[in-house]
């Protein structure tokens, strides 16, 4: 089903885009700048972009199928390593960086490219609309969706007058504002005709609209290029400053550059947790930090999950939080060979935590001792030596530990992850009977390590916070232009773009005063208003003035839906 | 019995009141079928000519409200006053529902569905207000019944407090929004299943010349069947003569657009309320999560098909099928990515 469209009216009402039907033909002919021509216009043709954003719903699908290296390489890894013959296809094909593989880039570019060539020629045909004439009147009115009649005891030129003032009049409730643009033409042999157009928003909302989406890509773009973001562990009582060296990881566009990161420092003095006490999840998060500026004096904030905190340019997010038990390990010298809080991991919603110890640092040539175990925030015991957290706040910590003695590795060039040990070069201590040694320590409490390898020390369970650190200054741009594109859109859909013509030709003898109005009614898209709104003026039109009868309107739509 | 209990006692009276409702629109449904089928011949034409009309705005007037015959008054009435009950049962269970958790009501799957519903039929009774169109009350309605039991049976979790993340007002904006546009895009959706219908119905009685008498006497096709034709064929039936009650296709069309142009300014809006949130939450405002993505799918769906509405033979029924897509992305992106994709959206409790 095509919508109709009247003759004579080939603007903005219509579709300028549209290709006009190529000439096959002539193709061979066409030469390098034809073609280009072609193809320019194929490019910005509504079809055109119709498929190009079909594409783009697709294309944006596997993202969600299969795992995406900018949120889990280690789920990519695993994924390619399951599966051996597609997994190094599908990653060479970009399945695994599908946001910003070629394929996916393409199409977007290729869209906004279409974009920017459907929406410039557009912004121009509109600024001249705006500064012109309402268009004038078509011959016919017949083929129009809303049409009406009547007539009237007035002459020709004054009923057109009559009508203009009628379209120009403000609305009920902005009586300044004008509805229409009008414009009255002599179309000669007496009969008048009257032009009115309205909704010159619908368009400018269009335009600003798709306008802002370019703007929102620009932006987006500028942000990837001049961002940072970086992540810390921030244990309590101590501080994190902001330089590339105190952060775990760190990441930045090309624009950036780590010598302007703003050198503040923050120190984590405290950390509130409350948990459901039935369901034990979680209910509040609060850092207490001390913040001190270059130059400025320290000053106490808190950061929570939904309220950042603005440090030197960058926004600084709690991301996560734990416990990191400070423990010292002597080693068989007894010499202090490790002292300090470790961050364990929360695996579970009752902070069951785990962690990892590395002892590289032992006097003479003693073996190098690991530690693997769990933090146990609230202890219970379930079984002979068999332990469970029932909450997660600190109020029976148990740490559960077992030992490993031998190389950590850590000479061997591979960077290895600091929760993790590596036990190819690394023997686990056992009983005399072969089972595993465990240690079960609470706070305060020094222990034996087996094997004479030293004692440990738990010394007590500071918490600690995961905190992300982000800098991005198109922020406020992408901001804007998102509302800017919200905006346009709401206008050019809600606001009603609507034509109206009324001729007033002299009716039955030449000097009988009497005048018959035909009306139409032409509207950008799908309009119920429109009739309603043509009968509404036609019947304003009608109505009796100072200078003549009252005349009745005819016609065969107008009794059906006037007011 | 707790508040909380009430609520839940409420969505069920809700759903049992809705599940009346539908009963009592498939009546009417019946008996407008079953009296059409005495008079398809001569309707059949009737609505072929007022689909094809060349002004649209006016295709459907009052006087042809009156001449619908074999709409049952009764079952109306019914259907009627029951949807205003599930609705004012539903509301006072949603409203209970947020005293019990102490926070406004949409923060888990189950919340999420009923509020949705809620809308749903809100926006149902609001384009009946004047008249019925048992079809799509049908179509709601089942919807609708089918949601609340799914939400209280499998997404049904205990009223209570939030985690840290979702304490925000944009809990209220957010998904408000997006609940508000899910509901509106379920309405619309049924309207534009009607349109195809009508509109094939349309053709096939205007192509009725289309079957030639043979030599024989015999009704013979003049071409070759298409799928099309099956189709055409089949809601030209008897058993789809309820179709010649319902609007012509051209305001079924309009309709659904307009409720899809209001829920697609809303949708954009839950996509940027969105982003502003994660802003706040995840320290990213884009992050291609999985949810993420279902809405923007969604809302590129959505965008294409409001082109297909202004492009030169992609208009009418083919723009219904984006509808159709559009729709299924946005009971997708709800459903699969709640339940089975694993990201940050993982509020549904269940
Ligand atoms: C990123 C890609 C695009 C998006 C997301 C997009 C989105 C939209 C949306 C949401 C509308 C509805 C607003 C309205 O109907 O007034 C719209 C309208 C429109 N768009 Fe686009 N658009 C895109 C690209 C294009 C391109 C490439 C063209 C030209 C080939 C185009 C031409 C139009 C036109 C002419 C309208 C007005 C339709 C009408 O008469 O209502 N758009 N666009």
């Amino acid at each position: 089903m095509t919508t109709h469209r009247p003759e004579g009216l080939s603007d903005v009402f219509m579709e300028p885009t549209e290709a006009p039907p190529a000439a096959p033909p002539t193709l061979p002919t066409l030469g390098l700048v034809g073609w280009l021509r072609w193809a320019w216009r194929q490019l910005t043709s509504m079809r055109v972009a119709l498929l190009l954003l079909m594409l783009l719903a697709v294309a944006a699908v596997p993202g969600t199928v299969w795992p995406q290296r900018a949120q889990d390489t280690a789920k990519v890894a695993t994924y390619i390593s399951d599966h051996p013959t597609t997994g190094p296809w599908l990653d060479r094909l970009g399945f695994f960086d599908v946001y910003s593989s070629v394929w996916f880039s393409a199409i977007y570019l290729l869209l906004f490219v279409s974009l920017v060539g459907c929406i410039l020629p557009r912004t121009k045909v509109h600024l001249a609309g705006v500064r012109g004439r309402p268009p004038r009147a078509p011959r016919r009115f017949t083929r129009f969706p809303a049409q009406g009649s009547g007539d009237l005891d007035v002459p020709a030129s004054q009923a057109a007058e009559h009508s203009a003032a009628v379209l120009r009049g403000g609305w009920r409730w902005l009586p300044f504002v004008p509805t229409y643009r009008v414009d009255t033409r002599d179309e000669g042999g007496g009969t008048w005709s009257v032009s009115a157009e309205r909704g010159y928003l619908r368009e400018t909302g269009n335009l600003v609209f798709h306008l802002a989406l370019v703007g929102l890509l620009i932006s987006v773009a500028t942000g990837q290029v001049l961002h940072y973001r970086g992540q810390a562990i921030v244990v309590q009582g101590r501080g994190f400053a902001n330089a590339q060296v105190d952060y775990d990881t760190f990441e930045q566009g090309t624009g950036f550059s780590p010598s302007r990161l703003v050198p503040f420092t923050l120190r984590l003095d405290e950390f509130e947790s409350r948990f459901d006490p039935e369901t034990l999840q979680s209910r509040d998060f609060t850092a207490h930090v001390t913040l001190t500026n270059p130059g400025e004096e320290p000053v106490a904030e808190t950061i929570k999950v939904n309220h950042p905190l603005e440090a030197g340019g960058a926004k600084v997010y709690l991301q996560g939080n734990g416990y990191a038990p400070d423990i010292t390990v002597h080693d068989a010298a007894g010499e202090v060979a490790f002292s300090g809080p470790t961050p364990f991991l929360p695996q579970d919603e009752v902070y069951t935590s785990r962690g990892v110890l590395k002892v590289p640092d032992v006097s003479g040539d003693q073996e190098q001792i690991g530690i693997v175990g769990y933090l146990l925030p609230t202890a219970q015991e379930v079984g002979e030596d068999l332990y469970r957290s029932i909450d997660p706040q600190p109020t029976d910590p148990l740490l559960v530990l077992s030992v490993w003695s031998g190389n950590l590795g850590l000479d061997t060039g591979v960077p290895q992850n600091v929760y993790q040990l590596d036990e190819a070069r690394m023997t686990q201590a056992v009983d005399e009977d072969g089972t595993t040694v465990t240690l079960y320590v609470r706070p305060g409490e020094t222990v034996d390590l087996p094997d004479g390898l030293g004692t440990l020390t738990f010394n007590g369970l500071p918490r600690y916070v995961a905190l992300d650190l982000r800098h991005d200054p198109a922020l406020p741009f992408v901001l804007v232009f998102a509302l800017l594109a919200f905006a346009g859109l709401a206008t050019s859909l809600f606001a009603p773009r609507r034509r109206l013509w009324l001729r007033f030709a002299p009716g039955g003898t030449e000097d009988s005063g009497r005048t018959v109005v035909t009306a139409a009614g032409l509207a950008r898209g799908d309009d119920v208003g429109l009739q309603p709104e043509l009968d509404r003026v036609l019947a304003a039109t009608l109505a009796p003035t100072d200078d003549g009868p009252p005349a009745a309107p005819r016609g065969p739509t107008s009794g059906e839906s006037a007011p | 019995m707790t508040t909380g209990d009430l609520s839940t006692l409420l969505v069920w009276g809700a759903a049992t009141a809705f599940t009346i409702a539908l009963i009592a629109f498939s009546a009417d449904l019946a008996r407008i079928a079953e009296r059409s089928q005495r008079r398809v011949p001569e309707l059949a034409t009737a609505g072929a000519g007022a689909g094809r009309s060349a002004r649209p705005a006016t295709a459907v007037s009052g006087s042809e409200e009156q001449s619908a015959p074999g709409r049952s008054v009764r079952a109306e009435g019914i259907a009627r006053s029951t949807t205003m009950l599930g609705l004012v049962m539903l509301f006072a269970g949603i409203v209970l529902r947020g005293i019990a958790a102490g926070r406004w009501p949409t923060a888990n799957m189950y919340e999420f569905t009923i509020v949705g519903v809620f809308v749903a039929v809100l926006v149902l009774t609001v384009v009946q207000r004047r008249r019925i169109i048992a079809f799509v009350g049908v179509l709601v309605m089942g919807m609708a019944v089918l949601a609340l039991v799914l939400a209280l049976n499998a997404f049904f979790i205990q009223a209570d407090q939030v985690q840290p993340a979702l304490q925000s007002y944009w809990l209220i904006i957010h998904v408000g929004v997006a609940i508000t546009a899910t509901g509106i895009f379920t309405v619309a959706f049924a309207a534009s299943v009607l349109q195809v219908l009508k509109s094939y119905r349309e053709e096939a009685a205007a192509d009725a010349p289309a079957v030639t008498v043979g030599a024989t006497g015999q009704p013979v096709p003049a071409a070759a069947a298409t799928r099309a034709d099956r189709f055409r064929r089949v809601v030209s039936g008897r058993r789809f003569g309820w179709l010649e009650q319902v609007p012509g296709s051209r305001e079924l069309e309009a309709m659904s657009f307009r409720l899809n142009a209001i829920a697609f300014v809303l949708w954009t809006l839950t996509l940027i309320g969105g982003a502003i949130w994660a802003e706040h939450a995840w320290g990213r405002y884009w992050g291609w999560d999985p949810k993420e993505v279902g809405t923007f799918v969604a809302w590129v769906v959505y965008a294409a098909y409001l082109h297909a509405r202004t492009t030169r033979g992609w208009s009418g029924r083919r723009a219904a099928y984006f509808v159709f897509v559009g729709y299924a992305v946005v009971l997708a992106n709800f459903t699969v990515v709640n339940l089975v994709v694993t990201g940050k959206h993982s509020y549904s409790g269940v």
